[in-house]
């Protein structure tokens, strides 16, 4: 489809605007530098970018920081699952029934507008501190974006597929796996990406509330009490590094093996 | 839910004056429906003992304490601080996440300086720079505000600059063939073409401003606000006192969303026809 001499234009204009971004994000490091040496903020509020990668180089080579974050992953991924095993199931069975829908979506809508971490001392008192709490914190943060999407998206199949699909002969089942699941994939994707953003922001929020001993949350909230400054931005590397990762790693990755491949989306041309 | 809502509307419209009273009411029995299998639920719960009553009040503690601290002023005091350093932190995100925003959408340079600031520091949790804030900026209202508005100005940010790189360029080009300058292109052409997604960017971070502040609140020792209500009143096992701050944080953001912006939408890009509702 694309022709060579536009693909290599392409790649001219992609390798230049990486270049760019490269002597952006140089010159704020300098910048940063700059301010950090100056000697007029304070070194313990300002740390070297030296004194920040030696302290994420020390964490990770003794193990804590992964340690950390092994936690926190255990916590996020785990949140997350268990958002899905709930509102996949149920948003679409909002979508395809009547009367689940009337039963559940005023519920939702007054349960959606409450942030996760109004609930996050509520939980302490009744989960105590530790994993329960920030893991449930996650799935009440997760459930409702991957919820609306995944109802939003069965009931955005287009009808006509549906005719079509009824009219050769596809029974319910079939019906449901050849056709709904597919028709919703990009809307659920879509509302997964979400789920996970919110998710990983829950976790951190809530390690730092409902502070246990372990996760990055809490790491960057116990490094204030000591002024570790390069401890908190080492971590702050972590969680954006881990972030990152999975945003684009997972959902990249999961985006491509299904609703590309079914053609249900196309990658945009940027 | 505004499909449901239109299509309501529609069966309504269709029956006479009687039958619409009938199915208003239908309606309403249908949204109070789940919250009063759920209340049930919940007072037995809560009356059967399984928990500590001091942990899981029944229904009318809660809407006891409700009532009285809005009678003495308890409740309205918190939220209107929080609804203060709202608007204040909101504020700032919006003027600086619009301007950088359009600036990036109009300017290569500028979209070279910022973008790879923008996408290092937008994906890291806004609460996870909390303590670097309240380092730097000491605890109390500074650290709140600045950093809700540090927060939710990236998603202003993006949006803003996706609106005016996604204005279409016929648009563009007729402008200028018809003589336009630039301030009027930019007044008549780019700032209505890009305003449904400036919109949606304020809408976004409006919403995360305030799941941030609630958390900010607890963690910046602030002297006033919901998130510090809620988390004071764990100290005392005050359940009740949590889930009636709760129900408050949970009013006022059904009504941040239903009114103020809707509403915001309803004047400005509905009425200019650039999207339909």
């Amino acid at each position: 489809m694309t022709m060579p001499a536009s693909k290599l234009a392409d790649t001219t204009a992609r390798r230049d605007s990486i270049a760019r971004a490269t002597v952006t994000i140089l010159a704020a490091a300098a910048l940063y530098e700059i301010a950090a040496r100056s000697g007029h903020f304070a070194p313990a509020l300002l740390p070297t970018l030296e004194r920040i990668g030696r302290a994420l180089w020390t964490g990770l080579s003794d193990g804590t920081l992964i340690l950390h974050a092994a936690y926190t992953l255990y916590r996020v991924l785990f949140g997350f699952a268990l958002a899905v095993v709930v509102s996949l199931p149920l948003g679409i069975a909002m979508a395809r029934f009547q009367p689940v829908e009337n039963f559940f979506m005023p519920l939702i809508s007054a349960l959606m507008p409450i942030p996760s971490f109004a609930l996050v001392p509520l939980f302490m008192l009744w989960f105590g501190i530790g994993n329960t709490t920030t893991i449930l914190i996650v799935l009440y943060a997760a459930t409702f974006p991957m919820l609306f999407n995944t109802w939003s998206g069965v009931r955005a199949v287009n009808p006509i597929w549906l005719r079509a699909a009824g009219a050769m002969g596809a029974n319910e089942r079939r019906l449901f796996w050849k056709v709904i699941i597919p028709g919703a994939s990009p809307f659920i994707i879509a509302g997964a990406r979400q789920a996970f953003l919110r998710a990983w922001i829950a976790v951190v929020g809530a390690e730092m509330i409902a502070a246990s001993d372990w996760g990055l949350g809490w790491v960057i909230f116990d490094a204030k009490e000591f002024l570790n400054t390069d401890v908190m931005m080492a971590s702050l590397v972590v969680i954006g590094a881990l972030g990152f990762v999975f945003e684009r790693l997972m959902f990249g990755t999961l985006e491509r093996a299904t609703v590309l491949r079914w053609g249900m989306m196309h990658s945009a041309k940027s | 839910m505004q499909d449901a809502a239109a299509i309501t509307a529609v069966s309504a419209a269709s029956g006479g004056a009687s039958s619409r009273a009938a199915e208003r009411l239908r309606n309403v029995a249908r949204n109070v429906f789940p919250f009063l299998v759920v209340g049930a639920i919940w007072e037995a719960v809560a009356w059967a003992g399984i928990f500590p009553q001091r942990l899981f009040p029944p229904i009318e503690t809660v809407a006891r304490t409700f009532v009285e601290l809005t009678l003495n002023g308890i409740l309205p005091l918190h939220a209107i601080e929080t609804l203060v350093r709202l608007s204040a932190g909101f504020a700032l995100a919006a003027i600086a996440g619009i301007v950088i925003g359009i600036a990036m959408g109009r300017s290569k340079r500028a979209e070279d300086i910022f973008l790879p600031l923008v996408s290092i520091f937008a994906p890291i949790p806004g609460l996870a720079y909390a303590p670097l804030f309240l380092l730097w900026f000491g605890l109390g209202n500074v650290s709140a505000v600045l950093l809700v508005a540090f927060v939710s100005m990236f998603a202003v940010i993006l949006n803003s600059w996706t609106g005016v790189k996604a204005v279409k360029q016929i648009w563009v080009r007729s402008a200028q063939a018809m003589g336009a300058d630039n301030k009027r292109l930019f007044r008549h052409v780019i700032l209505p073409g890009a305003l449904p997604y400036i919109l949606t960017g304020l809408r976004l971070g409006l919403a995360q401003a305030w799941r941030i502040l609630v958390a900010v609140e607890m963690l910046a020792a602030v002297p006033r606000g919901l998130g510090w209500m809620i988390f004071g009143a764990r100290e005392f096992l005050n359940t009740d006192v949590m889930l009636a701050g709760i129900a408050v944080i949970a009013i006022v953001g059904l009504v941040l969303e239903k009114f103020v912006f809707q509403k915001l939408e309803d004047y400005t890009v509905v009425r200019w026809g650039m999207m339909s509702l």
